[in-house]
Parts: C-alpha cells; sequence; structure tokens
C-alpha cells in the first residue's frame, strides 16, 4: 500500500489551472525528485501533501489519512510528515535545541528531559550537536537548514517533504546538507523532493518525475530519465541542465 | 474672597491628575485584553470574522474620540440606564484603545514572514500553539516599543472625557479657571503635568526600541 497517494489532483489560482489532474503513488522508503522548469508545479504539488495548499479536485492520502479533512486530522496527518523549506524558517527567537524540542514538547506532549534528549539525538544526526544552545541567526545557512532537517526528524515522521533545500545556499555550503539528506535516504526515509540538484537526484533517487505544465509529463528511474527521454520537453529539459 | 496661590492652584491639580493616571491605566489594561482578543479574530483564518475584527478597528480609528465618548455616554440612557460619567469614559477609551492596539500588533504580526506560520503548521501545531509559541513571541517584541508609546496617545485622550463631566486633570483645570480667573498659569500648569506624565513614556518607547531590535539584531 502507498504511502502517499495523490488520485487527479487539481488546482487553480483563480483562472489559472497550475495543477491539471495530477495522479502520484508513493511507497514508503521510496525517494523521489520532482523536476521541471519554474512554473511547471512541482512545489504547489509538494505543498499540497501537507496541505500548506489547498486544491479544488481530487484526493490525497497519507498513511491513510485524508488531507482534505478537519483541522484535527490535518494536524495529525503533518505530524507524519515532515516538511524542510528552502528559506529553513527556523524560529529565530528560540535556541536550535528549543528549535528541535519545540513540536515534541507542544505537539506530542512529550516529557522536556525526553525531548531534549532526542534533540541532541537528532542533533548529532545532522552533526550540529555543539551548536544546542545557539540563535538560529549565529548558524551559517548551511547549518540552519541541517536544523531545520533535525526539527523535521524530531517529529518521527514517516516521510519528508524537501522543497528546494538547498537553493537559497551559497555553492560551498549545499554538499554538507545534501550529504545529510543522502544520508537519510539510505537509512530508509521516503523522501519527496523537489530539486535543482541534477546530479544528486541522479544519484539518490529511485525515480524522477518531470512535470510540466501543470502534468506528469515522464516518469521512470533515474537512468531511463536522463538517458532516454522520450518526450520531447523532458529532453528539451535535460538539455538546459 | 479666598484667594488662590500658585500652590493652591499646582496642589488642586496633581490632586485631580490621580484621576487622569487612574483612567489611563484602567484604558491601557482593558484596551491591552479586548486588543489581544480582537487581534486574535483578525489574523486568523476565517475569512468572516477575521472581516469583522477589521471593521471593527477601522470604526474606532475613522471616528473621532469625542464622538465616541459622547455616544457611551448618553446611548446608555435611551434605554433607561444612568451610567456614570467614569464609566461612560472608561469603556469608551477602552475600546478606542483596544481598536488602535489590535492595529499595532497586526501589523507586528504580519510583518513576520510566512515562513514562520508554514513552519509551525507543518510541524502539526495548532493555531493557538503556534500564536503562543512562534509569532506572538516575536511579534510582541517588535510591539513593545509602540504599544508603551501608544500610551502617550491614551493619556492624552483621557483630556476629552471632561467633556462628559469626568473630573480629571482637565476638567480641574476648566474648574480652577473659573474660579482664579488666571487662566495662563492654570492652563500652563496642566500643560505641565501632562508632559511629566507623557514626556518619560516616550523616552522610555524609544529606549525600548533601540534595545530590542539590537537585541534582534544579535541573533
Amino acid at each position: 500500500m502507498p504511502l502517499i497517494s495523490l488520485t487527479n489532483l487539481h488546482k487553480s489560482y483563480g483562472q489559472n489551472e497550475v495543477l491539471k489532474g495530477i495522479s502520484l503513488d508513493i511507497e514508503p522508503g521510496e525517494v523521489i525528485a520532482l523536476i521541471g522548469k519554474s512554473g511547471s508545479g512541482k512545489s504547489t504539488l509538494l505543498r499540497c501533501i501537507n496541505g500548506l495548499e489547498s486544491f479544488q479536485e481530487g484526493s490525497i492520502l497519507v498513511a491513510g489519512t485524508s488531507v482534505m479533512d478537519s483541522p484535527n486530522q490535518l494536524r495529525l496527518l503533518r505530524q507524519k510528515i515532515g516538511m524542510i523549506f528552502q528559506q529553513f524558517n527556523l524560529f529565530p527567537h528560540l535556541t536550535v535545541g528549543r528549535n528541535v524540542m519545540l513540536a515534541p514538547t507542544v505537539v506530542k506532549k512529550t516529557r522536556q528531559g525526553e525531548a531534549e534528549a532526542l534533540a541532541r539525538e537528532m542533533l548529532d544526526r545532522v552533526g550540529l550537536e555543539q551548536k544546542f544552545d545557539a540563535y538560529p541567526g549565529q548558524l551559517s545557512g548551511g547549518q540552519q537548514q541541517r536544523v531545520a532537517i533535525a526539527r523535521a526528524l524530531a517529529m518521527q515522521p514517516l516521510a519528508l517533504l524537501c522543497d528546494e533545500i538547498t537553493s537559497a545556499l551559497d555553492p560551498e555550503l549545499v554538499n554538507e546538507v545534501l550529504a545529510v539528506v543522502r544520508d537519510l535516504a539510505r537509512q530508509g526515509m521516503t523522501l519527496v523532493m523537489v530539486t535543482h540538484e541534477m546530479r544528486f537526484a541522479r544519484e539518490v533517487c529511485h525515480r524522477l518525475v518531470f512535470m510540466h505544465q501543470g502534468r506528469l509529463h515522464e516518469s521512470g528511474p533515474p537512468e531511463q530519465v536522463f538517458n532516454a527521454p522520450t518526450t520531447a520537453e523532458l529532453q528539451q529539459f535535460l538539455g538546459m541542465q | 474672597m479666598m484667594g488662590f496661590s500658585t500652590w493652591d492652584i499646582l496642589r488642586d491639580l496633581i490632586l485631580a491628575t490621580r484621576w487622569t493616571l487612574l483612567l489611563s491605566l484602567g484604558a491601557f489594561l482593558g484596551g491591552f485584553v479586548v486588543g489581544l482578543i480582537v487581534l486574535f479574530l483578525c489574523v486568523q483564518h476565517r475569512v468572516y470574522i477575521a472581516h469583522l475584527a477589521r471593521g471593527y478597528i477601522e470604526l474606532f480609528q475613522s471616528t473621532p474620540l469625542l464622538m465616541q465618548l459622547f455616544l457611551a455616554f448618553f446611548t446608555p440612557a435611551l434605554f433607561g440606564f444612568n451610567v456614570p460619567a467614569w464609566v461612560a469614559a472608561w469603556m469608551a477609551l477602552t475600546l478606542w484603545t483596544s481598536a488602535f492596539l489590535a492595529d499595532i500588533w497586526r501589523g507586528c504580526a504580519e510583518a513576520l514572514p510566512p515562513g514562520q506560520w508554514e513552519a509551525g503548521a507543518s510541524l502539526g501545531l495548532s493555531y493557538v500553539e503556534l500564536m503562543r509559541y512562534i509569532i506572538l513571541p516575536q511579534a510582541l517584541r517588535i510591539a513593545t516599543a509602540p504599544t508603551v508609546g501608544f500610551m502617550v496617545q491614551v493619556i492624552k485622550g483621557t483630556a476629552l472625557t471632561s467633556i462628559i463631566g469626568f473630573v480629571e486633570l482637565s476638567k480641574a483645570g476648566t474648574a480652577i479657571t473659573n474660579a482664579t480667573f488666571e487662566p495662563f498659569t492654570v492652563y500652563g500648569l496642566v500643560a505641565l503635568i501632562y508632559f511629566a506624565l507623557c514626556f518619560p513614556i516616550a523616552m522610555g518607547s524609544r529606549w525600548l526600541e533601540r534595545r530590542l531590535n539590537a537585541a534582534h539584531l544579535a541573533h
């Protein structure tokens, strides 16, 4: 049974239809990259999965829970699905440790001591345990993004959504973040990422999904997509990279 | 005829200042609580309630405080209730203050990047948890200086309540002028007392602004 299941998803902003009937099943442990030109709808699609964007038609099921259900259902669903953003979105008024501890203590009612141990473990996983008491503003962009990953992991999600998580980083900071994502993929985390890092996508993903004008245009394992693209649009897109 | 020395005038004015202070404080506290409620209604996602809260803010910001005082004083009388001047003054000033404070705070809450809301929501926080742990702590830090600064407006606003018969500093000034025929001395002293109340608050607000902004940048 797929972990995430999208069926005939339609979304428009006013007259402008940005998702034109998307169906996609994502299995547990699968690592998927959504690729395509900007404006092709890939970020919107990702944001629909945890209900940050609404949609007009179709359905999204995550581990059996529908995104369209009540606000309470949506909150439960969001506890199972972590999200990492392009702009990190750490909470600047809280220390690194508090950033990671906040959701476990507030949402899951984990006890303070337990939450701290968990936060230290997750920060250790991204190599930043020593920054526990620092504030986000004192960290580099790459470090901030790794804290954001630790923050999402602390909720022990079934899957992570990554929305262009290296696009706001200086080139020399990209690799430290990708290394963390690579480890997660190896450990069997389900990952859905929107990315422009084609080499990385090719290396870690099980499946690439090429989006074009709001549709799933072509998809398949990386070798097939890169070596034998069948549609003219994908060929053109890969040629630009 | 009994004479008034300047000292007598000053003493009477300072006694009346108690009521100005009490009314200001009461209005500020009331306005703080009501303003917080209006703010919550204003920034939540049910659009019609948010519109209602916006309407409330606009209503009080776009009509003179004097009219609001008249309405608070005379409207209950229409229904047979006799409201004492201090109650009408306190209620009108509370509502007026709440509208302005809610608007100041709304601006501060909206100044935060939308990513803060999205990050909190995607971690599974409820609306109230989001406000409590993420939005308000940051918004209140930005809002502290303008909120304290608004206290000056409240204090000066209390002067208008003299018109519905509440005896505070301005009303006392008028009464003493009528008895002494020394308007320049009396109103000069009244102005000085208002200045002595408001100036330190304005300075405090500016100090807070520098201090909190500096702390924010150091993050």
